[in-house]
């Protein structure tokens, strides 16, 4: 007894030193974390409180959050960005989930070419592919050529001149990037479902709806959430497709938050204390959307 | 429960650190590209002067042709020139600025002239004030000077011309029975009214724009001595009758056909190469893109604006872009600066001969308009002297009161004309515009 207690003086418990491990692996990236994420946040909100051209800043409480609700440009657009939000999010995951559960099909053939098809936009550069769909949808582009040639339209429209076109375009632009992206994420979630399930399933008679309600989209519940959120926050810091597809116009009616943030920092005369203050926001937007979405999709526990 | 909170807790961090970080990066980004690359800030040997511009075919080439015409009389100087586009000398800018790091700044640096006020004002400490220099400001257009003049104290050198052109298809207008002398010396009255014309004898618009950009509406109003501030610097918008004028004008040319809108400047230039349009009127550097299009030579003549009739003090010339020289502070042999600029940029009639033939680039030094150089013919625009002619232009140009908020004026501006050409009152459109101002202005 002596000999086993007296090694237990010197070194430590198995789970102690399990424990100790444990967070020397974690520690390197705590830090990183910490000093490159959490660091810069405070030290935003800190400039978010102070107001000033350029380099001359003083600190003004919280006024700069008060100017933001006085902003027409701001308020037009985080209306925009939510447009974007309500409408292209769902689109795209639906479509996301309903082509993977078709790629998932054992007997199609071509399974590879079909998803490396529907994967190839992500590869895509932002700024290129907002580009070209700026000329496809230019007044002689493409799209208006094919439309008249049909004999659909006499003259070509202005896609990128109105402003819900130039919203619908954008939303297009957004589904076509970013759906396979998403659809990756489910055909992995898919790999999860053992396959029996689907087989008992058929034996008991149920119809490929029925599969997809009853087995799918349950099973998948944690992939959809995190792909919820993802396009959530990702759709909320939107900025290339509305600096070169539109450049925000027409009058602003296509202008994310970011994009206003980046004009406030950097085209106009900078203050950096109210963009400061603006991306705060987004935060605080990001942060209670990703929490109702955790409360409402995730019912473990 | 606890563990549950504590996910979610780290899901919205996670999610949300790409956020500020992205907010954090423009800046970072800057500041980090400026210290490791030791070869861009001035370096700290007295007779080498850094410079940083963008346009190799233009003021890179320049700059590099005022070293050699400086090393001749002073061998032991050496100029390095960097290429930096634009957007990268502003982000540099700030981030120098507003880390109080100014040591990454070169000695020498391009600055575009719309944005100088607003960097002199923003960041004072990083320019040095040119006024008691050896540089002779008066030899130069004065609405150009006025762009880097701020609390009446010289920033900046003058550089490349802005003056504004109208250029015309000669073959088009003479289908349609006019000669570009028909369109010399005109009002915008007499401009839509012979654009009618062309537009019903050869379904050509004379003018094409990108719609929302406030371009055209600026240069119309700059030719009246008009700005979009006061002289205190205050938005001018509500209560300016010239403004109007340009406002009425501009509706009236888009609602008549003669001015066709675009979105995006690739399609701008398409109009002027694909033949769609008959003509165009924009700063002088406009002929590079007019250029490209090269089986048009022969095809093409310039002469000035219209002007806005009705207005006191309008004419027919305006400027558009361009762009000056600034010495920072972080210049370690100001005195070297000086003489570099003043006995090249602003002193040497040679020099702007020896630039003139290869990139084009037009003076505002008024003496290098009498140089031989500047009277040669060019074949593109129809035999033509166009570098006199636009250095005579250069000369007669109102100056234009930018102030601070220059951008924030041109995008308000550009959203009330889009409102107006769809329909909605001058009067309110332009109470809303000042208002953005304002409000951009109070913070």
């Amino acid at each position: 007894m002596s000999q086993s207690t007296k090694p237990k003086g010197k070194k430590m418990s198995l789970n102690k030193r399990q424990n100790l491990t444990g967070w020397a692996f974690l520690t390197p990236a705590t830090i990183m974390i910490a000093v490159m994420s959490f660091l810069p946040m405070i030290q935003a909100f800190i400039l978010s409180l102070q107001k000033g051209k350029g380099t001359d800043l003083t600190f003004t409480g919280l006024g700069n959050y008060i100017r933001m609700f006085q902003d027409s440009v701001f308020k037009q657009s985080i209306i925009n960005t939510f447009v974007y939000l309500i409408i292209q999010v769902p689109i795209m995951l639906i479509l996301a989930l309903i082509l993977a559960s078709m790629l998932n099909n054992k007997n199609l053939r071509g399974k590879g070419l079909f998803r490396t098809a529907i994967f190839l936009p992500c590869a895509t550069s932002l700024v290129s592919y907002a580009i070209i769909f700026r000329s496809l949808f230019a007044v002689d582009g493409f799209v208006n050529t094919i439309l008249i040639k049909l004999g659909i339209l006499n003259t070509g429209y202005n896609f990128l001149g109105h402003a819900t076109s130039a919203k619908i375009i954008i939303i297009i632009a957004l589904v076509w990037r970013w759906t396979g992206y998403n659809m990756v994420f489910y055909l992995s979630g898919l790999q999860n479902i053992e396959y029996s399930v689907y087989e008992a399933a058929k034996i008991d008679g149920a119809n490929p709806m029925q599969t997809f309600f009853k087995i799918t989209v349950p099973l998948l519940k944690p992939t959809i959430l995190l792909t919820a959120i993802m396009s959530t926050n990702g759709t909320l810091q939107l900025f290339d497709e509305s600096v070169n597809l539109t450049a925000g116009g027409p009058v602003n009616s296509t202008i994310t938050m970011s994009h206003y943030i980046y004009n406030v920092s950097f085209k106009y005369v900078p203050n950096f204390g109210y963009a400061a203050a603006m991306s705060f926001l987004i935060f605080i937007l990001v942060a209670v959307l990703a929490f109702i979405q955790m409360k409402v999709g995730d019912k473990r526990d | 429960m606890k563990k549950k909170f504590l996910s979610a807790l780290l899901c919205v961090a996670m999610a949300a650190t790409t956020v500020l970080a992205g907010c954090g990066d423009s800046n970072n980004g800057g500041s980090s590209n400026g210290g490791s690359d030791g070869g861009s800030s001035a370096s700290g040997d007295e007779n080498t002067l850094t410079v940083w511009c963008w346009d190799p075919a233009f003021n890179i080439y320049a700059m590099e042709e005022a070293a050699k015409l400086y090393q001749k009389d002073h061998p032991e100087v050496t100029v390095n020139v960097v290429e930096t586009p634009w957007d990268d000398v502003q982000t540099k800018l700030t981030t120098a600025a507003t880390s109080g790091n100014y040591d990454t700044l070169p000695d020498i640096f391009l600055m575009q002239d719309n944005a100088f006020q607003k960097n002199v004002i923003s960041y004072p400490d990083a320019f040095t004030d040119l006024t008691d220099s050896k540089i002779d400001f008066s030899q130069f257009a004065e609405g150009k000077t006025a762009y880097s003049v701020v609390d009446g104290k010289n920033y900046g050198v003058p550089f490349d011309n802005g003056a504004v052109i109208a250029c015309y298809r000669t073959d088009i207008l003479e289908q349609a029975g006019y000669t570009v002398d028909d369109f010399t010396d005109i009002t915008w009255d007499e401009y839509i009214e012979k654009g009618k014309d062309i537009l019903a004898k050869t379904g050509k618009p004379l003018l094409s724009c990108v719609s929302g950009e406030s371009d055209v509406i600026t240069m119309m109003l700059q030719s009246t001595g008009a700005s979009l501030f006061d002289d205190e610097g205050n938005p001018d918008m509500v209560d300016n009758e010239a403004l109007k004028k340009v406002m009425e004008t501009y509706q009236e040319l888009i609602q008549t056909g003669v001015m066709v809108e675009v979105n995006d400047w690739d399609q701008y230039v398409g109009t002027l190469t694909n033949s769609t349009v008959a003509g165009t009127i924009n700063g002088c550097w406009i002929m590079g893109s007019i250029q490209t299009a090269e089986d048009q030579s022969g095809n093409w003549a310039i002469t000035n604006m219209p002007k806005m009739e009705g207005v006191d003090g309008a004419t027919n010339y305006s400027n558009n872009g361009g762009s000056s020289w600034a010495i920072t502070s972080n210049c370690k042999n100001i005195e070297l600066a000086e003489d570099f600029m003043a006995s090249t940029f602003a002193g040497s009639v040679e020099f702007y001969e020896t630039i003139l033939p290869k990139s084009g680039a037009l003076a505002t030094y008024l003496p290098a308009g009498d140089s031989e150089a500047y009277a040669e013919p060019s074949e593109f625009f129809g035999g033509d002297a166009v570098f006199a002619k636009i250095t005579d232009f250069a000369g007669k140009v109102p100056s234009n009161n930018t102030g601070v908020y220059y951008y924030e004026a041109r995008d308000a501006v550009g959203t009330a004309i889009t409102n107006i050409v769809n329909g909605a009152d001058i009067d309110s459109e332009l109470r809303t515009a000042q208002d953005t101002v304002e409000f951009a202005m109070q913070q």
